[in-house]
């Protein structure tokens, strides 16, 4: 320890005002923070003792409530692949097939990502701050499993410079960061990112009968056809798959669909960590998982067609929903910042999801665009809540 | 008949090190100072004693220009050692070399029956001139009171809920006739109530207990169910336009001194306490008190911080310092500029936290008492709203607008946010708590000074 903390003081000085590398300082107390905690202390005046937490700490709890969803999803997408291609194969053939597949999307995005981040805090100088940590990690978890990997790279590009850095960096954004990501190759690509894109098939060809549909797409389709829902779902990938989209195996996960996104149990395992550390808002999360199952259920009432008329637990285990709640919903700097504002934005998330799930064939993955929505309108809902307070105060007074 | 309330958001700071119930025996200070940075908004001092100038306890040192009629006198008798000034001139403090034996100034001593029948002009005139008047803090702003207001009510908040904070029924024993008549004159000022605080579970010192004529009020909750602008905030908020007055108890008694004795009496107790004291513990002094002599010997370390006030508020004073105007304890804790390998991952049950986040396990022992450093953790990052300064504001304020409120200068909004209900310390938790390392005190008081100077 001592050793590494003599190299990073002998070359400090170089990086400090003057030295000859001086416009790389604070890529260089980038590394220094993260090797050490630096030894600032607090001020004169005012609170002489600081709390122990800080924002890479923060940071590194939410990356851990990750972990499992992105281990399930390496699982995942090789179980999908011998699946598709009929062919059994053990617990490490599946892993290593899915870590070749998911790992270099993992290091593209932060590669990528960070190194943005680098250049723009040199040129802009300021502290490289740690949100990229968890982007970093919520963009590859998002993806398809075959994405190709220039496209991870230009998404993250665009959704960090144009995302993020546009407005003044970390804790400034509008947009979730990963989402922005995963919009532009929604619009930009979207051959790549929807159809059968959610099986890594590789070079081999699928068994017969294969089918690259979604319970969504299912669904979507059940509005013309008017089969019912639950129906197609339990007898889908008979041969080849049987059960994948039954109700348990919809919630563990087992299925196609974007890396991470697939296991809701994964997800609430995530959730869990984020509410117990109290890193994530649980008020954001429940109210999601409640707007989501409220809409569907009132959908259920109406029943115009059968995919409204699908019971609404389905709607809280298909697609992206709860990972969408859990890591992209809880967000700190794109959601709503007042608790009461937090009540209705996540539920809004969730009402939204189900519409645009139900009525809007063209885009079946709600979640996505309905936190973008709500991120936009997250500072509506804070400046009511916030005028709710300061007339509160205004009616105390006298004068 | 006083209210109950209780208090539910917020955090209790346990540190190790609280002073022991017991009174040191030790020589007295040499030296003591008056700070003029202690009161808060202080414009420009007018110094009225030179160096070598000889003066009791009670003789005028300084008044500011905005209250010309505010005296603020000398706590002991002795020799003006130093007039001592910063960066511009800047008045930061007035030395004395105390005389072995306090002589006093000489003020109108009052029977119990002059008092009561006293008339609030006479005795406003008494409280300028003898130097107590400091003592009276005025909410909005936490500032100096100014004489002529008429506060709606005055609030006295009879226990410290802080880090560190000494036992009020240790440093205010046997004063209950003093703090008494100290009210029957406050009482005087205001045609609202007089509230007294105290705790509902700790034992209620006599001195608060038996006070008459007052709102006693029950508080119960964790820190800042101690500081008079949450208690305020729940009991009588303060609107625009609002005056209010609040007054610690050693201000009550030295009040109420004054008139029975006719003295400015600065005698007082402090505590001395935190993790790096040899021997924490109460000690018998004057108002403004070299800690020199209190310390020596008395470190279990020499890389230390000494802080006049609680580690929450206080400020750091040096070895040689003085304790400040307003304060009755003495932090003295580890210095904390040292590098920590991986610091910011590496689980730890020895750092305290208000967060759960990965590693901090503090969380899962709440009796125990923490020794903690200086040092802030962590590196000044942009605001990223995780909803913290919520969880410790008890109050019906927007921590987190308000201070952008402050730093966007938008004084509007700053006044339709509450800035009139706090001051620093009623949000210093949010300072701690701050993932992003920002100064949220220093934030709040140029967001006063702004809408003062405006």
């Amino acid at each position: 320890m001592k050793f590494i903390r003599k190299q990073f003081d002998n070359v400090k000085p170089h990086f400090e005002k003057g030295g000859k590398w001086e416009k790389y300082y604070y890529a260089f107390e980038a590394f220094e923070t993260f090797a050490f905690v630096p030894n600032s202390v607090s001020g004169e005046k005012g609170t002489q003792i600081r709390d122990a937490v800080d924002m890479k700490r923060l940071m590194m709890t939410v990356i851990i409530a990750m972990v499992p969803c992105l281990l399930f999803g390496i699982w995942n997408v090789g179980h999908q692949h011998f699946l598709a291609i009929g062919e059994t194969a053990s617990l490490g053939d599946k892993i290593l097939i899915g870590a070749i597949q998911v790992l270099p999307i993992v290091v593209v995005s932060y590669a990528v990502g960070l190194g943005v981040e680098f250049i723009f805090s040199m040129i802009r100088r300021h502290p490289v701050n740690e949100g990229y940590l968890v982007t970093g990690m919520l963009i590859p978890l998002v993806m398809p499993p075959d994405i190709p990997l220039w496209q991870v790279a230009l998404a993250t590009i665009f959704a960090v410079i144009i995302g993020k850095e546009a407005f003044g960096g970390t804790g400034m954004n509008v947009l979730n960061i990963a989402l922005t990501a995963r919009a532009f190759l929604y619009f930009a690509y979207p051959t790549d990112i929807s159809g059968d894109v959610w099986t890594y098939l590789g070079d081999a060809t699928p068994v017969a009968g294969f089918s690259g549909a979604t319970p969504l797409s299912i669904g979507a389709a059940a509005v013309t056809s008017g089969e019912n829902v639950v129906n197609s779902f339990n007898n889908f990938g008979a041969g080849w798959a049987d059960g994948i989209f039954s109700f348990w195996n919809l919630f563990l996960g087992a299925m196609p669909g974007s890396i991470g996104e697939t296991s809701t149990l994964m997800c609430l395992i995530g959730a869990f960590i984020l509410i117990v550390t109290g890193v994530g808002s649980w008020k954001v999360i429940v109210s999601v998982f409640a707007g989501t199952y409220v809409m569907a259920f009132g959908l259920n009432l109406i029943g115009v067609n059968e995919f409204m008329l699908m019971p609404a637990a389905y709607h809280l285990i298909i697609g992206g929903l709860a990972f969408g709640a859990v890591f992209m919903a809880t967000d700190p700097v794109t959601a709503s910042q007042t608790e009461t504002g937090k009540w209705i934005y996540g539920f809004l998330i969730g009402v939204l999801t189900v519409i645009i799930r139900v009525f809007n064939p063209a885009y079946p993955e709600g979640v996505m665009l309905a936190i973008l929505l709500m991120n936009v309108f997250a500072p509506l809902i804070d400046y009511y809540v916030v005028q709710a307070n300061k007339k509160r105060r205004l009616q105390r007074a006298t004068v | 008949m006083g209210k109950f309330i209780r208090i539910k958001k917020g955090f209790n700071i346990n540190l190790a090190g609280k002073a022991a119930p017991q009174i040191a025996q030790v020589d007295q200070a040499d030296t003591f100072a008056i700070k003029p940075p202690d009161f808060a908004g202080i414009y420009l001092p007018k110094v009225l004693v030179k160096e070598g100038d000889t003066v009791k306890a009670g003789t005028p040192l300084f008044y500011d220009k905005r209250q010309e009629k505010v005296m603020h006198v000398a706590p002991v008798s002795g020799e003006i050692a130093e007039v001592k000034r910063g960066a511009k001139r800047k008045l930061l403090e007035i030395r004395i070399l105390a005389d072995k034996q306090v002589e006093h100034e000489s003020f109108k001593k009052y029977s119990v029956s002059e008092i009561s029948s006293l008339g609030a002009e006479e005795a406003k005139a008494l409280m300028l001139k003898a130097g107590v008047w400091p003592n009276i803090v005025q909410r909005p702003f936490g500032i100096v009171a100014d004489p002529d207001a008429k506060p709606k009510a005055i609030h006295i908040s009879a226990f410290d809920s802080h880090p560190l904070a000494p036992e009020f029924s240790i440093l205010f024993k046997g004063q209950e006739q003093f703090f008494q008549v100290g009210l029957d004159i406050l009482k005087k000022f205001t045609m609202g109530l007089v509230h007294v605080n105290v705790h509902s579970t700790s034992e209620i010192a006599s001195t608060f207990s038996q006070a008459k004529g007052v709102e006693l009020n029950k508080f119960a909750g964790p820190h800042p169910a101690g500081c008079v602008g949450v208690q305020i905030h729940h009991l009588d908020p303060i609107n625009k336009g609002d005056v209010v007055w609040t007054v610690n108890p050693f201000g009550v008694i030295q009040i109420g001194k004054l008139f029975v004795n006719g003295v400015h009496d600065a005698s007082r107790v402090v505590a001395l306490a935190g993790s790096e004291v040899t021997k924490p513990q109460y000690y018998k002094t004057y108002t403004g008190a070299s800690i020199k002599k209190m310390i020596e010997g008395n470190l279990k370390s020499d890389h230390v911080r000494c802080i006049s006030g609680n580690p929450l508020t206080g400020t750091s004073i040096g070895k040689e310092g003085y304790i400040g105007f307003f304060d009755n304890v003495v932090s003295v804790l580890p210095e904390g500029d040292h590098h920590e390998f991986l610091g910011w991952i590496a689980p730890s049950t020895k750092k305290l936290s208000f967060h759960r986040a990965f590693g901090l396990l503090s969380f899962l022992s709440p009796g125990k008492e923490f020794a903690l450093d200086t040092n802030t953790n962590g590196e000044e990052r942009a605001f990223v709203q995780t909803g913290v300064f919520e969880r410790v504001t008890p109050m019906d304020v927007l921590p987190t607008y308000l201070i952008k409120s402050i730093l966007a200068e938008d004084i509007d909004e700053m006044e339709e946010l509450g800035i009139y209900e706090v001051i620093e310390e009623d949000l210093a938790l949010c300072e701690f708590v701050d993932v992003s390392k920002h100064k949220v005190q220093q934030i709040i008081r140029e967001g006063i000074d702004l809408l003062r100077n405006s």
